[in-house]
């Protein structure tokens, strides 16, 4: 059974019950250079309050990725990439940092992690990983996972799926995420033995409940609402821009024809031939200045593109609140009934269907003793239930208020983050257009001294 | 629809003042109204200048300066009339002004065509008349230009629009081919006009004045059908045998003439490319702002930076559409008629190596002594007259077309990049100003929190 709260057994403890090579356990991290969304300078809540954490400082960073070869599951040969995760502790003193992990970790070993904090923080919205292929791809982009730009962007993309994790209050100070990065070996099977996937919600289950649940908090169907927006709305914009991109860069590049033509013609010009030959030069310059201009703007994509999963996240944990609602709700009615049963049992009258009660009919009448032993089981049942229905209705409060608090911390993320990234996209913008001055002025100089 | 106007006293054209001093051409007639209105003309030129560099432009030799700011293909004012002269010859000398607009449907049984109002303004005085109107079809333009070509077979006639367009619509009637061929006959015109020798060619004269009836009456004559196919026939038959030896100046006129014709061609290409893609672009962009706006729909904080986003957007839009229509007024048409151009250069090429190979058959025939040497010497003498004329012709008309080509190109380049910086720096104070908004309402958010 899942719980709302987080398991105590998935938080790291103070030093004495964990076997680690490190005298501090507790995790806060600064982000690193080129990081972007690791604001919170550590949890907010209770659990770090104790003083037996001293706290240190780590750096987390995505610095490499290499292509490797290797045997898969079937012994059949398959290449992949691995990426290099290097952790370092800053000093407080004197600001410097120091190596204290690197491993190898591939993207399978990442989705690995994300999903195993699905399964135990279902009330937390789970950052997103990038994307695992290409998509929202323009013309001159491949979509080949191998292609070395996208292992770049990629790269970046786990680097700050790292970071986020290891800001947020509660996920950064999971056990197995600090065994992501500290555990090369064997860490696969750590989490494995936490047995997280039968703990899973079946998804068949989940969209049962979807169905059928008849009063879910009304903040979370809005929220599910706003996330298909914010998912389809941003999918479009993702598009469009894709398309602009490739017209954009049409249009750049035929402007290099100008170059070589201007080029070729200056030969046979006497007076307008200097002219024409430097201002193809510009023209050259110009239709190569596209390359880099739609390289940036990929990064503002990749931006885009992190709140077009973070939806998902957010559909998750409305989901969560669905099935749990549904669980309560059926919970309830199974008692109700009971209660029903044992009333009816009690004063001998038959008011619902039972299928005791046909058969009954059907094969005759049961003795005074059965029915007192029936009544008895009702009675312990209904007392069960009781039990069970309270600790859900805690268990459901609970899973409302600390998701809620998580989905409150999340919005201001976002809008910090999407407005930088709009910011950033106009600032991307601007130094197209400076290029484009400077380019032209220097062609129109060449043009007018024809 | 055509008829003649007799200019009114109170509309008679003075000599165009510009920056240049009025002296009068042709100085004996005191032409109406010359001496007050050139003045008046003065100011009212420098009034319309507001830009700097063009005041300098007509302070300099105005001959030969590139003219920016009115694009020569507008027909709209007088005053417009007189920054077109400074396009191509000295302001003294210019006493024809032509304009080409107002285009008519005409429809008849038998076919509909499309004429188009020509009216000329002119102070010589082998006109009977300071002022015509007169309706011509396309049909007439090439009409003239043959004649033109008849004439002066050595000179480089300017290039008509061609009769259809090759690819993509053959519509005849479409608006914007009406209104690109339109401009490309005003072109036309004025560049015969402004032309040396061709200005005073008799069928041009009678082109621009002359009523329908007296047109039609008039197209009639000169040589007839079949003596033009036997010229055109004999033409052939000489250009077959090919130039026995062309002189040096004129292989290196060939060998340019080839070459350029290459190069504008693919600038025309490229031109058009780029006009295309800057279509596809838009049309994108188009689509691309109010997503944003829909996206601020559903957000609350966002909802202000994202409705700026997609207004800037906007901004851009326009100013990508202002970049287009500058492309396509300064540079595709110029380009354009350079392509026509190279083309009637080889004409010309070819006409002047015809006369050349009737030359040197003619010395062959006498060298072989194969026929009456008397007859053939006379013949010969008449021909290298004709050859000398021809060549001297076209000698001094090509170092004109060189000029002019040159002024051309560099003023339609210049163009091109300067909508370029306009486009550029619009843009650019779109988004600042966007980003100082932002940055200003964030601090105001941060000293609101601080509060």
């Amino acid at each position: 059974m899942e719980q709302a709260a987080p398991d105590p057994e998935r938080l790291l403890q103070p030093a004495p019950l964990e076997p680690l090579s490190h005298p501090d356990t507790g995790l806060e991290s600064v982000v690193g250079e080129g990081a972007k969304g690791a604001r919170d300078e550590g949890p907010g809540d209770g659990t770090m309050t104790e003083s037996n954490f001293s706290l240190k400082k780590i750096e987390i960073s995505v610095s490499e990725a290499e292509k490797r070869t290797g045997r898969n599951a079937m012994n059949m040969q398959e290449t992949y990439t691995a990426y290099l995760i290097e952790t370092r502790s800053v000093e407080h003193s004197d600001g410097q940092s120091v190596l204290t992990d690197s491993l190898w970790r591939r993207y399978s070993e990442f989705e690995l992690l994300r999903n195993y904090l699905l399964v135990y923080y279902p009330h937390i919205v789970v950052p997103p990983l990038p994307e695992k292929r290409a998509e929202f791809v323009w013309h001159k982009l491949s979509a080949d996972n191998m292609d070395p730009d996208f292992v770049e962007r990629r790269r970046i993309g786990l680097e700050n799926f790292l970071l986020r994790l290891a800001s947020h209050p509660i996920l950064c100070r999971d056990k197995i995420f600090y065994l992501f990065l500290t555990q090369e070996g064997n860490w696969k099977e750590t989490v494995n033995e936490t047995g997280f996937q039968l703990k899973a919600d079946s998804r068949l289950k989940a969209l049962n409940a979807t169905f059928r649940v008849k009063n879910p908090d009304k903040r979370f169907i809005e929220l599910k609402h706003y996330s298909d927006e914010l998912q389809s709305v941003i999918s479009h914009l993702l598009r469009v821009r894709a398309r602009v991109a490739d017209r954009l860069y049409g249009v750049y590049k035929v402007h290099g024809n100008y170059g070589r033509v201007f080029s070729e013609w200056s030969a046979i010009e006497k007076e307008m031939g200097d002219g024409l030959q430097s201002a193809g030069h510009h023209m050259d310059v110009y239709a190569s200045s596209i390359d880099d201009i739609l390289e940036d703007e990929e990064h503002y994509a990749d931006q885009l593109k992190e709140y077009l999963f973070y939806a998902e996240a957010l559909r998750a944990v409305c989901r969560k609140h669905e099935l749990m609602q549904y669980d309560l709700e059926m919970a309830a009615q199974d008692l109700a009934s009971k209660k029903q049963q044992c009333e009816e049992l009690a004063t001998g009258t038959v008011r619902t269907f039972s299928l005791k009660g046909m058969t009954t009919k059907l094969f005759g009448q049961e003795t005074p003793e059965q029915r007192e032993a029936r009544i008895k089981m009702l009675e312990e049942q209904i007392k069960e239930g009781e039990q069970q229905l309270k600790s859900k209705n805690l268990e459901g409060r609970e899973f409302v208020k600390n998701a809620w608090a998580d989905i409150e911390r999340f919005k201001e993320q976002k809008n910090h983050d999407l407005k930088e990234a709009l910011i950033s996209y106009a600032v991307m913008q601007i130094s197209m257009c400076k290029k484009g001055i400077q380019v032209w002025t220097n062609a129109k100089e060449c043009f007018s001294k024809m | 629809m055509e008829g003649e106007c007799r200019a009114s006293p109170a509309r008679s054209w003075g000599l165009p003042a510009g920056g240049a001093g009025g002296d009068s051409p042709g100085g004996d007639v005191p032409l109406p109204g010359s001496i007050s209105s050139s003045a008046l003309l003065q100011t009212e030129v420098l009034d319309l200048d507001e830009d700097e560099d063009d005041l300098e432009v007509f302070s300099k030799d105005a001959s030969l300066m590139d003219m920016n700011s009115f694009s020569p293909l507008m027909p709209t004012s007088p005053l417009s009339m007189i920054n077109q002269v400074k396009f191509e010859d000295e302001p003294d000398l210019k006493d024809l002004f032509i304009t080409v607009d107002e285009p008519e449907s005409h429809v008849t049984t038998i076919e509909t065509f499309i004429t188009y109002r020509i009216i000329t303004k002119t102070s010589r005085g082998e006109f009977d008349s300071s002022e015509f109107e007169v309706r011509r079809r396309y049909q007439d333009f090439l009409w003239l230009k043959e004649k033109l070509e008849e004439a002066h077979p050595t000179l480089i006639i300017p290039p008509l629009p061609e009769k259809f367009i090759v690819k993509g619509m053959v519509e005849r009637f479409n608006d914007d081919f009406i209104e690109t061929r339109r401009k490309a006959l005003h072109k036309f015109l004025n560049r015969i006009a402004d032309h040396p020798t061709l200005t005073f060619n008799e069928d041009f004269k009678i082109f621009l004045t002359a009523e329908a009836w007296e047109f039609s009456s008039h197209k009639k004559q000169g040589p007839g059908l079949l003596s033009r196919m036997g010229q055109s026939v004999r033409a052939v038959a000489l250009s077959m045998k090919g130039v026995k030896s062309r002189p040096e100046e004129f292989m290196e006129m060939n060998n340019f003439i080839e070459i350029f014709s290459h190069k504008i061609n693919l600038i025309d290409k490229i031109s058009q490319r780029i006009y295309k893609e800057e279509r596809e672009y838009l049309d994108e962009m188009k689509e691309y702002g109010p997503i944003h706006i829909l996206w601020s729909a559903s957000e609350e904080d966002l909802a202000d930076t994202l409705k700026s986003v997609a207004s800037c957007i906007d901004e851009c839009c326009k100013a990508t559409e202002k970049r287009m229509s500058g492309l396509s007024e300064a540079l595709l048409p110029v380009v354009h008629e350079y392509v026509l151009y190279s083309e009637m250069l080889m004409a010309v090429m070819k006409r002047r190596d015809q006369i050349q190979t009737e030359l040197d058959s003619k010395v062959e025939a006498l060298t072989s002594k194969k026929a009456d040497t008397d007859l053939l010497t006379e013949e010969i003498g008449k021909l290298e007259d004709k050859v000398e004329c021809a060549n001297n012709a076209l000698k001094a008309d090509w170092d004109r077309w060189r000029q002019n080509m040159q002024n051309d190109i560099k003023s339609a380049f210049t163009n091109m990049a300067e909508e370029n910086i306009l486009y550029y720096e619009q843009c650019l104070a779109t988004w600042e100003s966007f980003l100082t908004s932002q940055t200003d309402l964030h601090l105001e958010e941060a000293s609101e929190d601080k509060l």
